[in-house]
């Protein structure tokens, strides 16, 4: 069904089953998001795409909201800008964001001040390399949770991965912190993919940045010697 | 390490094999009943014997404070040092048991005989400083198991309707005189059940204030052919300890109000999740049921069963607690869909706290007219109130909503030494702050909204002019940073850093700017969390700003 409602004080139509943030996308608003991913599941948990819906005691998340009629919708209230904001820079006081470009853009747009929160404690730990398909670096984990997503139900039905910990100790780990080869992983590499920070990364792209060459890896690979 | 033998676990946990992944928490709990711990090769028996991922079965492991992934001490000493505790030298008595048994706290004894830990509120904010010792099945509220203690039921106010037979020794059923209200119940149409309800103008007693009838039509409408009714008695919430009392002396009030709710919305199975720091109700309970089974108010056509929580207060909020029951992470789920239509198992659900089932064979007794009779015509009916801090008679105080707070504290002798209030933390961790100029407030819903005060869970906890608010905010910054669950950002790094600003300024070591840093914290946990932790964790911590603004200064 066609609907009608005022997005950022202008008036739009789309139909009822579509999200905000499509609509938003359609009528050239940009509103930003971390978690949110085509291909998996939206749980609507890094809420960077929150929207202000006339009405509603707090914030809606736009990955997941529903566009309805006469509904008043700010993408880019004071409100909103301040989470935005804030939760960029609770971000960047808690993890290396080095290889996130998109989330420095937003950091940008945001006026986010990487320095917000001096002291504060950071989720550091030593690159896990552990497997020939992929290494994880949880430094760099934003627990966006499309790993385990696609990893059990989105899409691979491997269950190979879950929580360790809970709130901000939380990270991404294995049954008793397992090597990867010791549990069910298949190596799909689907973790890899769609991961946005770099915290799981191919292991030919992690050893070329460390430095190996080509010829290196490959040997490397094949396991003991030189194939002839 | 030397063989685990895995047969006593194959034989504890056996029964669970029928309830799926619906029967890890119990599971769990069985096999640490044995192990004392959770050895990989145990979780890995439990995994595939409930046929659940490992790596799922780690993760709940995890995320359940309960659950020890590590050898511990065969007998855990939980030492409370939260707000109300803290009063009384909880950290003292931590550090003194500590040193006895010398041993750092979260440590374990080289023999694993013993553990002690500083826990959240253990719900016993009346006996204060609080512990809680579990050893194996046994438990008690002191020191030594051999000797086991339940908590004493300090009863007060000016009413006794709903902690009628509150304040000594359990309630047995013939005591209690039988399911009359359910009798009643059952000779009207559900729909005037309903009706009843909703006229009577009960709202949730649990913190949140919803309309109970409204939440029933919801539910008895949904079409399904499985529906819920879970009593939520997870009480977690820092000065919150009226269920603890209402389910150890009175647990027939609740199974009664459970059983009339699942005729008024025709739901065959309930749940009663209680919290895992309360291990001594769950014995009481079972006897209640088996005691309700055998006289035929449970049966084939709705029955109960016990959860028991792992530590975790994120499992109050209703969609992480049908998540912990269908064996999951207590993660909160995105509403809408709400529990009414969706609820566990994706079932229509009603989710009540204690006393709010416990209002419900009242109202049904005596009709709708006469309980609105009690208390005042926005708000009516009759009030718990947990009184703790320092008031010379800690306890649980039932009134008529529309006392004033001044007549409360009366009741329970004032303040200790008589000395002048600072502060009132009102509604709990996420509550906020009164002072000696809301005095005269009265004790309805809408008179404290209006004064800008959460009724909560009935938390009334009060602090005498020589305590220092900077302490209470730093446990109560700790307390929401341990119990974050970690899913959405907001909550789960602003806990985080709201805790440690609440550091620098209880060491009176904060930094230029730290109360705009707490604010836009704050104000984004509060406007962008995914659940009402998340939204109402920086609640006490907003309220003192305004209240006490001067703590927050740089340096002070």
């Amino acid at each position: 069904m066609t609907i009608t409602f005022l997005l950022d004080g202008k008036e739009v139509t789309s139909e009822d089953n579509q999200t905000l943030l499509d609509v938003a996308r359609e009528n050239g608003i940009d509103i930003p998001t971390i978690c949110f991913h085509e291909a998996t599941t939206a749980n609507a948990l890094c809420r960077i795409c929150v929207v202000e819906v006339e009405g509603q005691r707090v914030l809606q998340p736009s990955c997941i909201v529903k566009a309805a009629n006469s509904m008043k919708v700010q993408t880019h209230s004071e409100k909103v800008v301040r989470a935005r904001k804030t939760i960029l820079e609770m971000l960047s006081s808690t993890m290396d964001l080095s290889e996130a470009p998109e989330i420095q853009a937003m950091m940008k747009e945001y006026g986010a001040d990487v320095n917000r929160f001096p002291d504060a404690e950071r989720r550091e730990s030593a690159v896990i390399d552990d497997n020939p398909m992929y290494i994880r670096d949880y430094s760099k984990c934003l627990l966006c949770w499309r790993c385990v997503q696609v990893c059990a139900e989105d899409a691979q039905y491997t269950f190979a991965i879950n929580f360790d910990g809970r709130g901000f100790n939380t990270q991404i780990g294995t049954f008793f912190d397992r090597s990867i080869p010791e549990t069910s992983c298949v190596l799909c590499g689907q973790c890899a993919a769609v991961c946005p920070t770099g915290a799981l990364k191919p292991k030919r792209e992690y050893l070329l940045e460390q430095g190996m060459t080509p010829q290196e890896i490959s040997v490397l690979n094949t396991g003991r010697k030189k194939r002839k | 390490m030397s063989e685990i033998d895995l047969t006593p676990i194959k034989t504890a946990i056996e029964s669970y094999i029928p309830l799926g992944r619906t029967g890890l928490l119990p599971a769990l709990h069985a096999a640490q009943k044995v192990y004392g711990w959770l050895p990989q090769e145990v979780a890995a028996e439990v995994a595939r014997t409930l046929r659940v991922p490992l790596a799922d079965v780690h993760g709940v492991i995890e995320f359940y404070s309960m659950f020890y992934n590590k050898p511990v001490g065969r007998r855990i000493i939980r030492v409370c040092t939260d707000p109300a505790c803290a009063l009384q030298d909880g950290d003292d008595l931590l550090k003194k048991l500590c040193k006895q048994y010398d041993v750092e706290p979260h440590q374990t004894q080289p023999e694993f005989d013993l553990t002690i830990e500083a826990s959240p509120c253990l719900g016993l904010c009346d006996q204060v400083p609080a512990v809680l010792t579990m050893d194996g099945d046994r438990s008690t509220i002191d020191l030594d198991v051999n000797e086991a203690f339940r908590p004493l039921s300090p009863v007060n106010g000016t009413l006794r309707i709903l902690t009628a037979n509150c304040g000594g020794e359990t309630t047995s059923l013939e005591n209690y005189g039988g399911y009359a209200a359910l009798q009643k119940a059952k000779s009207m149409q559900p729909e005037d059940v309903i009706n009843e309800i909703k006229a009577s103008g009960l709202v949730g007693r649990g913190g949140a204030a919803f309309p109970t009838g409204i939440k029933w039509e919801g539910a008895a409408k949904a079409q399904a052919d499985q529906k819920y009714v879970i009593c939520n008695a997870d009480e977690s919430e820092p000065g919150t300890f009226k269920d603890r009392i209402l389910l150890l002396d009175d647990p027939h009030r609740t199974i009664e109000g459970m059983c009339i709710t699942a005729y008024a919305i025709g739901a065959t199975k309930g749940y009663l999740y209680i919290r895992g720091e309360y291990p001594y109700i769950v014995p009481v309970l079972e006897n209640a049921l088996n005691e309700a089974r055998a006289a035929g108010y449970l049966n084939e056509n709705f029955d109960i069963e016990i959860r028991v929580g792992a530590g975790a207060y994120i499992c109050g909020e209703e969609t992480a607690l049908f998540e912990s029951i269908e064996g999951k992470r207590g993660f909160p789920r995105v509403k809408p869909p709400f529990p009414t239509t969706n609820g566990l198992f994706d079932k229509p659900t009603v989710i009540n706290n204690v006393e709010t089932l416990c209002n419900v064979p009242l109202i049904i007794k005596d009709g709708s007219a006469e309980y609105r009779k009690i208390g005042t015509e926005k708000s009516p009916g009759p009030k718990l109130f947990c009184l703790s801090g320092d008031v010379v008679k800690p306890g649980l105080y039932e009134i008529p909503f529309g006392v004033t707070l001044r007549e409360l504290l009366t009741m329970a002798g004032g303040v200790v030494g008589n000395k002048p209030i600072k502060a009132i933390l009102f509604g709990g961790a996420a509550g906020a702050f009164a002072t000696s100029e809301h005095l005269d407030v009265k004790m309805t819903f809408e008179d404290l909204r209006a004064a800008g005060l959460p009724l909560g869970s009935g938390v009334v906890m009060v602090f005498d002019e020589t305590r220092d608010i900077r302490d209470v905010l730093k446990r109560l910054g700790k307390f929401f940073a341990h119990e974050s669950c970690g899913k959405c950002y907001p909550c789960q790094m602003g806990t985080q850093r709201q805790m440690e600003i609440l550091d620098r300024v209880a060491d009176g070591k904060s930094l230029p700017d730290d109360l705009i840093r707490l604010q836009d914290i704050g104000w984004t946990m509060t406007d962008a969390s995914l659940c009402g932790l998340g939204q109402t964790a920086a609640s006490a911590v907003l309220s003192a700003m305004k209240v006490f603004p001067e703590i927050f200064e740089s340096g002070k």
